[in-house]
């Protein structure tokens, strides 16, 4: 089953309402980032991955491990959505006893790795391609990294990896949102131009919006874009996308919306669904 | 001071400040008195509350991007040149991502790096356990030349950063980011590898260490309030060396001891005062409190220690069992 475009749409704008409503309600999170990804894990989850909640375990499912585990709300959303958990679940974030920590983990059903130090998603992921190919498996293996955390080395390492062994049955997308805690990623340590770097270590590399979902339901259907190569979607987003006083602004990494702002950014996700772009 | 006020003292939360936030302005003030002075940080000048920092002394913080072990082994660099490197980093990534830069190019390069890990122990509460570092005294305790220190309040905290500065060798420094009551006078009299006692008492001694010290001390005064038992309590803020002076004091003086850290109970201040004790000949009724090993409870940092019997009930309701009266 695949949903179409209008509905992705409709569930872009209901799930950025509903990370808003659990961070609030937590009194934490990762805001910016969230919306940055939400659009992204919207098209995987609903379109792409073969997953299902009835069989979370099913050996030939596709695998989705965020590596950018800080925007686990975006994730939590998505699987209650898919039914994977009752939403009401999420009430219980980040409380006393919760299994809902402010980070993915294998206590969630349908949460494959447990992340939240970053840099670790892409090495993880390359070792479930590289299972798949020894398997003779079908299924495909995609991560979310930030853009951010691709100055840990270790992703680098990895990519070496994936490329020398052909794993073309990985992806890796970047959320290329131009901001990390301290600020823009130019200025703390500069991981551009990515596109030579992932091509230099022998990746399919294009580059899209992340936040057009015809765009990417029809990039992320397409991989391997190479025959024997990984491939790296640069997913071009903006922090804190679709709520506007948060979008491209570096203290909404992790700030909370007051009751005025959750208002205010209610309003904004409401109305962007009467009058499409 | 009678109870009542060290009561207050312990409970009044605008006589305290986190220890980060000391620790930040500590910094300041021995950077404007020293060019060398250079903070290396990844990602982390705002969780480390070094933003004022950057702004007044640009040309005095090198920051690495999100790479611990770029910004160890950078630091290790620097201070090979004669820079009095401070990498400041969540302790969770600094001592686990970045262990073996620790230890080959810090400690056994014996390089005068100030390694400052924020944020320590369940800091980060709910966020988890990729940002605990319960591990962090146990495998830097065994790593040779490489002193560890937690700080329990303002005092201790801006004594150790100030004699740490000086120090000329590897030295490793955790904290948290929690307000902490001012559990001394003017200042501690910190001495490196000298535990202080904070409060006097022979029925028992409470070690404890950092965070730990607090709840501690408000588990003695509770004790005797309650109990009418007169608890000792030491603030070990120097891990290694462990001060076994004090040690062996306490346990000739009291009738059983209590170890409290926000740590796991494997590997910390608990067995290194078990062992020291047992290999010089002591033994007395004995208790580590820290995490278990076990997958940790979601929760704040308050929360956490609550539910592992970390706070001051937690902590007198073991010493009660300990001591075997009611
Ligand atoms: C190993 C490690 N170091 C530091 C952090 C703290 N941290 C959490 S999010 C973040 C910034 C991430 O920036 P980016 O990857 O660009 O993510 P996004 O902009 O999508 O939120 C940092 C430094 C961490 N989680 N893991
Ligand atoms: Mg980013």
């Amino acid at each position: 089953m695949s949903l179409s475009m209008d509905d992705l749409r409709i569930k872009s704008v209901e799930y950025r309402k509903k990370l808003l409503k659990y961070i609030k309600l937590a009194g934490a999170g990762h805001t910016g980032g969230s919306l940055s990804c939400i659009d992204i894990l919207n098209v995987l989850y609903n379109n792409i991955l073969n997953i299902s909640p009835e069989l979370p375990d099913k050996p030939d499912r596709d695998r989705y491990i965020q590596s950018k585990g800080h925007s686990v709300e975006a994730l939590y959303v998505v699987l209650a959505d898919l039914g994977f958990f009752p939403e009401h679940d999420l009430e219980t974030l980040c409380r006393y006893g919760s299994h809902y920590v402010g980070h993915p983990t294998r206590k969630v059903k349908g949460i494959e790795h447990n992340t939240g130090a970053l840099g670790h998603g892409l090495s993880v992921s390359t070792g479930i391609a590289m299972a798949a190919k020894m398997d003779g498996n079908k299924y495909k293996v995609y991560t979310l990294v930030g853009d951010g955390e691709l100055t840990e080395g270790s992703n680098w390492e990895a990519a070496l990896t994936a490329s020398h062994y052909k794993l073309d049955n990985l992806t890796a997308i970047v959320d290329y949102n131009h901001l990390q805690i301290t600020g823009l990623t130019m200025e703390v340590c500069n991981t551009d131009p990515l596109e030579d770097k992932f091509l230099a270590f022998g990746w399919h590399v294009e580059n899209i919006s992340g936040h057009d979902l015809e765009e990417m339901n029809r990039f992320f259907r397409e991989v391997p874009l190479s025959v024997g190569k990984p491939t790296c979607i640069i997913a071009h987003t903006v922090k804190g996308k679709g709520v506007s006083y948060m979008e491209n602004k570096k203290r909404w990494h992790h700030g909370v919306p007051d009751d005025e702002q959750f208002n205010m950014a209610m309003e904004e996700l409401d109305s962007s669904l009467k009058f499409p772009e | 001071m009678d109870i009542k006020n060290e009561e207050r003292r312990i409970t009044d939360p605008v006589m305290g400040k986190p220890n980060l936030e000391v620790f930040a302005k500590t910094l300041e003030e021995l950077a404007a008195a020293d060019r060398d002075l250079v903070v290396v940080t990844s990602d982390s000048r705002g969780s480390g509350k070094l933003g004022p920092f950057g702004e007044n002394f640009p040309a005095q913080i090198v920051e690495t991007g999100i790479a611990e072990q770029n910004l160890v082994g950078m630091s290790a660099g620097l201070a090979s040149c004669g820079k009095k490197v401070f990498a400041v980093s969540p302790a969770c990534f600094l001592t686990a991502r970045a262990l073996e830069q620790i230890k080959n190019d810090v400690a056994y390069s014996d390089q005068p790096v100030k390694l400052i890990g924020i944020s320590a122990g369940v800091s980060y509460g709910a966020l988890g356990s990729t940002h605990h570092s319960l591990h962090d005294f146990a495998v830097l305790r065994t790593i040779h030349n490489l002193t560890i220190v937690a700080p329990a309040d303002k005092f201790e905290t801006e004594e150790s950063v100030k004699w740490a500065y000086g120090y000329e060798h590897p030295v490793y420094i955790r904290f948290g980011k929690k307000a902490m009551p001012v559990l001394h006078d003017n200042n501690s009299g910190f001495v490196y590898g000298k535990g202080i006692e904070v409060r006097g008492g022979n029925d028992l001694a409470i070690i404890a260490t950092g965070e730990c010290v607090a709840p501690a001390l408000g588990a003695s005064l509770k004790l005797e309030k309650e109990k009418g038992i007169k608890a000792r309590v030491i603030s070990m803020h120097t891990l290694k060396p462990l001060d076994m002076k004090i040690l062996f004091r306490a346990a000739r003086e009291c009738d059983g001891m209590i170890t409290v850290e926000e740590h796991s109970v494997y590997g910390g201040l608990g067995e290194a005062c078990a062992s020291g004790l047992l290999a010089n000949g002591y033994s007395l009724p004995f208790k580590i409190l820290g995490i278990p090993d076990e997958y940790t409870v979601t929760g704040s940092q308050s929360e956490i220690f609550t539910h592992y019997g970390l706070s001051p009930g937690g902590i007198a309701a073991a010493a009660i069992k300990l001591l075997k009266t009611n």
